[in-house]
């Protein structure tokens, strides 16, 4: 306890000693206005828990959840078999927490994918203006007009089913409002004297671009991610359910509400716990971001 | 430092300058038919706002705001004619020929770059040189510029320093790709007097050691005359006189001389300062007297 009052102590100093100490003053004053939304740390909560069990899934489960065990199919939840087993006999617990690495590959690679995207456009619109501008905001707009869960499904249509093809899909139909916010970012930060200040030592427009006014726009963007995150989430799980997402066996948790409708009325943890599963998540990520929002909001003047 | 600008050419030449602007209400004129010449030297532009002057300054650069136009009958610097190089030749020209100092350090630094990868990347736009080195020679420039603890400084962004240091920091960047001639565009306006007396001594000292012609821009006449050789009084968008600084108390032009009227001295004993009146024939009345 006394030690922990000293750190707190070292943390919350008037006058921080070293720059080392300020930088985690500053760290710890962030997380001290995080911390204090209990619902932003519910979600912290979630997200850090999937990443746990996604990481330590070979240590939790008995079993890939890829194989079939028709003696047992459709076990209620019991001691050995937490949610049951599914209509081939799989262990539901297990598929639950091998599908949460696919949510994660989904969601890591939708995001790698789509942030460079929407910054390329966005920052390239909002800085360059005039036809560019005009041009590459019509292209978003395109992509904004279609409802995502549709054109990401007639994209896995076109590209074929597959956890790939649906990854490719989801981001080419997400990138978009983060053009929007990234090329706003880079409409008040165009004109900014900095600007004038690097034309004038005679940066390229590319060394504008990537050295001076990405950076500003990332924040925001980065909020937005974690925002659309649960949207990423439910598209996946959406593509799933309809089959053009991962395909069986795969424990994916769209795909397992799909496969256990059937014995909805019977056996109602079949596609019930997965569905729980994805409430949960999402319901994660979106907290998260509002937390996020809060804290990273530079005009909150934190 | 006497006249060097007769004996060698000059360095930038401005003849006829004109920048105009097309707003919705009509043609605006920022600038109309400045000519001057720019040698190793401190030239000083004066006027109050609105008159052009860092209007000039920017056309010189090509970094007028959008819809703006340049027109001139000669805008050449060392040889090279500013009005229809290109754009590479231009990015070449800006920060490594002809360089700029603005206002407000406050808002011409980067909030998320840290200061010495700032001032870097002015230098390795212009050299090849390797980050080592870039970065020894930019803690060189920090030193120069009288910054204690440049080590320090290098590591921290913008605002943790103080509006002083900023614009060293600022002269810093603008003279490390070491340019013959800078813009200083009203650049000890956003800070305190004592401040800006350390801000002018660094950058006399620089502009002295390295030979480089400044044109200063500013609306504070008693300022420019200690500080420059050469003084262009600009009013409407129009050099109304040119004169050597040391002889602005025989001011010929009613504008000079209202605005010299117009300050206060310690020994005028005056009750009330006089308001300058102005004269529109001033504006029509031909760019320069010589």
């Amino acid at each position: 306890m006394a030690a922990e009052q000293t750190l707190r102590g070292w943390l919350l100093a008037e006058i921080p000693e070293s720059k080392l100490q300020a930088r985690c003053q500053r760290i710890f004053i962030s997380w001290l206005a995080f911390i204090r939304n209990p619902v932003a740390v519910i979600g912290l909560l979630i997200i850090v828990g999937l990443v746990g069990i996604a990481a330590l899934a070979p240590w939790i489960t008995s079993s890939d959840g890829l194989e079939p065990d028709l003696a047992n199919r459709l076990l209620p939840p019991s001691s050995e078999h937490w949610f049951g087993t599914d209509g081939l006999g799989r262990d539901i617990f297990d598929r639950i927490i091998w599908g949460s690495r696919i949510t994660l590959y989904i969601v890591a690679l939708v995001s790698v994918i789509v942030v460079p995207i929407g910054l390329l456009i966005g920052t390239v619109a909002g800085y360059i203006g005039g036809l560019v501008d005009t041009i590459l905001m019509r292209l978003t707009d395109i992509f904004l007009a279609f409802p995502r869960l549709i054109l990401a499904m007639a994209l896995v249509a076109a590209l074929g089913p597959g956890l790939e093809n649906a990854v490719l899909a989801i981001a080419l139909t997400t990138w978009s409002p983060f053009a929007r916010i990234a090329r706003a970012e880079a409409l008040t930060i165009r004109n900014s004297e900095f600007i004038l200040a690097a034309q004038v030592q005679g940066v390229s427009t590319i060394g504008i671009l990537t050295r001076h006014v990405t950076p500003l726009c990332l924040s925001s963007v980065i909020v937005r991610l974690t925002l659309d995150m649960a949207g990423i989430i439910l598209t996946a799980a959406g593509l799933g359910f309809l089959g053009l997402g991962a395909q069986p066996p795969t424990p994916e948790w769209g795909a397992m509400i799909s496969l256990g409708r059937q014995f909805l009325i019977d056996q109602w943890w079949v596609p019930t716990v997965p569905g729980i599963a994805i409430l949960v998540v999402s319901l994660g990520f979106n907290l998260l971001g509002d937390g996020l929002r809060d804290v990273f909001d530079p005009k909150s003047g934190g | 430092m006497e006249n060097s600008n007769l004996s060698e050419p000059p360095l930038l030449s401005v003849e006829d300058l004109h920048v105009s602007y097309d707003t919705p209400t009509g043609l605006v004129r920022a600038v109309s038919g400045v000519s001057f010449e720019l040698g190793r030297e401190k030239l000083g532009i004066v006027g109050e706002s609105g008159s052009g002057k860092s209007q000039t300054g920017r056309a010189i650069l090509g970094l007028i705001a959008p819809g703006g136009q340049v027109r001139a009958r000669r805008l050449e610097f060392e040889g090279t004619d500013l009005l229809t190089a290109d754009l590479r030749t231009m990015r070449r020209i800006r920060g490594g020929g002809i360089s700029m100092i603005m206002q407000d350090p406050k808002y011409s630094l980067n909030p998320v770059m840290t200061v010495g990868s700032q001032i870097q990347e002015a230098f390795r736009v212009h050299s090849k040189a390797s980050r080592k080195e870039a970065r020894a020679h930019t803690l060189d420039m920090l030193r120069a510029v009288k910054i204690r603890e440049p080590e320090r400084v290098y590591k921290s962004y913008p605002h943790e320093v103080s509006g002083g240091m900023g614009q060293r920091i600022m002269i810093a960047m603008m003279m490390i790709p070491e340019p013959d001639i800078i813009i200083a565009d009203e650049p000890t306006s956003a800070l305190d007097v004592t401040v800006q007396l350390q801000v002018l001594a660094v950058l006399e000292d620089m502009i002295r050691t390295r030979g480089m012609g400044l044109i200063f821009i500013s609306h504070d006449l008693n300022l420019i005359a200690s500080f420059c050789d050469r003084i262009l009084v600009m009013y409407g968008g129009k050099v109304v006189e040119q004169i050597r600084a040391v002889d602005l108390a025989q001011a010929k032009h009613p504008y000079t001389r209202g605005l010299l009227n117009c300050l206060p001295s310690l020994d005028g004993g005056q009750d009330e300062l006089p308001v300058l009146k102005r004269d529109p024939a001033w504006l029509a009345s031909p760019g320069t007297t010589p």
